[in-house]
């Protein structure tokens, strides 16, 4: 498996492998997030208690799980940056972080959105809010840091770190609201049981997580390019590129 | 080795005392932070139990956050720090000496300075000693997680806001615990399991958090 990743550190073939995988997952990204979306909100039968309201499910829990999982995958990336000294996967952890917080606020946005009918409140101070709402303070942390250097490279190396400083506090965090305070009810669908939702609500709901992850994914191929471009600006395939794209 | 960890932790101490006005200032913040409270919020005495464990505590978070930039900052300036990561000596424990230092000489005062502030918030007995063993367990846990951010936002040269911004949420889970624990104790229930999961904390940040550091110091010293 080394071997066939090892070409991947070097910037030219990540470009270029981004290059070759972004058609693919655009396309999926827009069938399956259609399809989804399309699904849940108009086909779904409505839910006995909660109305159509409950629809706003179909974004809200993709994007609360995928909000945690775009974290992981950042510290993962920063890991292996520290790690083996790679330098693209600093770049895929920068690129990856604006896009986690986005999806964090959209998870927070729908959640309020929702809660405001349901609960009777826009918020509460209970446990999951609360650590998403951390969640996106530990992106903006690693952003902001991020952009206060000059110096790129260092950037990267100190972003990671604290990237890592996050993921080992995550689990700390989420524990400790969870003890402070409960209101949001428990997990539905990730639970090794059998899942509390009913089938034709679950499908559409597991095609819009499939959805939101790869238009994520295929949002982070493009961040990535651009990241590699910025960066290697006086590298001699990028100023290729460059001219390429200015003939055409 | 143990010599000029020794001689780091002496001259850090003496560095520290002949600057004594500039350890005063966080401490005169801590007291000012507190003394808001009771006007901000009104002066009935059962509200000021109620909240006042949990605005020592921010305050006490508060103020260390402001103390912590002086950390490395003089060492970086001067160079030192970069003849000290030249020297043999390991740099985890160079470092781990320093924060403990930085620990005694710039925490512990805000300790000895909270049986003033429990009085001013009305606390009971059995609450200031929870709060105290809290205090106590928290705060070095405070200086070791916040070193490392210190560590990398060294060469910065703004980077008191963006400590806050860094550390302010990876601080919320011992707030959570501290708090917790003398709630428990003003209903005179056990708090031992908030008190261990405070040191268990510690104990790993003790014994990851100095090499996070070192590196992160790396890092800035490019």
């Amino acid at each position: 498996m080394w071997k066939w990743l090892h070409p991947y550190a070097k910037t030219q073939n990540a470009y270029q492998l981004c290059e070759r995988l972004l058609p693919w997952f655009v396309t999926s990204a827009l069938i399956s997030f259609v399809i989804g979306i399309v699904w849940g909100l108009a086909f779904a039968p409505a839910d006995y208690q909660q109305g159509d309201s409950f629809r706003i499910i179909y974004i809200h829990v993709p994007s609360a799980i995928l909000s945690m999982g775009a974290y992981s995958a950042m510290a993962i990336a920063a890991f292996v940056g520290l790690v083996w000294q790679v330098r693209t996967a600093f770049m895929a952890m920068v690129a990856l972080a604006p896009i986690g917080a986005v999806v964090t606020f959209i998870a927070l946005f729908t959640g309020a959105a929702w809660g405001k009918p349901m609960w009777g409140t826009w918020w509460v101070w209970d446990a999951r809010l609360t650590s998403e709402l951390i969640l996106l303070f530990l992106y903006l942390g690693v952003i902001s840091l991020y952009a206060s250097f000059e110096d790129k490279h260092q950037a990267g190396k100190a972003a990671g770190v604290m990237a890592i400083v996050g993921v080992v506090n995550l689990p700390i965090i989420h524990f400790s609201v969870e003890w402070w305070n409960t209101l949001h009810q428990g997990a539905s669908i990730t639970k090794f049981d059998k899942p509390s939702v009913a089938p034709d609500m679950l499908w559409p709901l597991l095609i819009s997580i499939l959805g939101l992850a790869l238009v994520m994914a295929a949002i982070f191929i493009r961040r990535l390019q651009n990241e590699i471009v910025r960066r290697e600006l006086n590298r001699p395939w990028v100023q290729e590129l460059v001219s390429a794209a200015k003939e055409k | 080795m143990s010599a000029s960890l020794t001689a780091i932790l002496r001259r850090d101490l003496a560095l520290a005392y002949r600057q004594r006005s500039e350890l005063m200032q966080p401490m005169m913040f801590f007291i000012l932070v507190i003394s808001l409270f009771p006007l901000g919020i009104g002066p009935n005495p059962e509200i000021l139990q109620k909240v006042g464990p949990g605005v020592i505590w921010v305050a006490a978070i508060l103020s260390s956050l402001l103390g912590m930039e002086r950390l490395f900052k003089d060492d970086y300036n001067d160079g030192s720090l970069e003849q000290v990561m030249l020297s043999s000596t390991p740099l985890p424990m160079v470092v781990l000496v320093k924060v403990f230092a930085h620990w005694l000489t710039s925490i512990v005062p805000l300790l000895l300075l909270s049986p003033l502030l429990a009085l001013f918030l009305n606390l009971t007995q059995e609450m200031y000693w929870a709060l105290l063993l809290t205090l106590l367990l928290g705060t070095p846990l405070l200086s070791l997680v916040g070193a490392i951010a210190v560590g990398l936002t060294l060469s910065l040269n703004r980077g008191g806001v963006l400590l806050a911004l860094l550390l302010l949420p990876v601080f919320i889970p011992l707030l959570i615990f501290a708090t917790a624990a003398v709630e428990a104790a003003s209903l005179q229930l056990p708090y031992n399991a908030q008190l261990a999961i405070i040191g268990a904390m510690l104990l790993i940040s003790l014994a990851m958090a100095p090499f996070a550091i070192a590196y992160a110091l790396r890092v800035s010293q490019n």
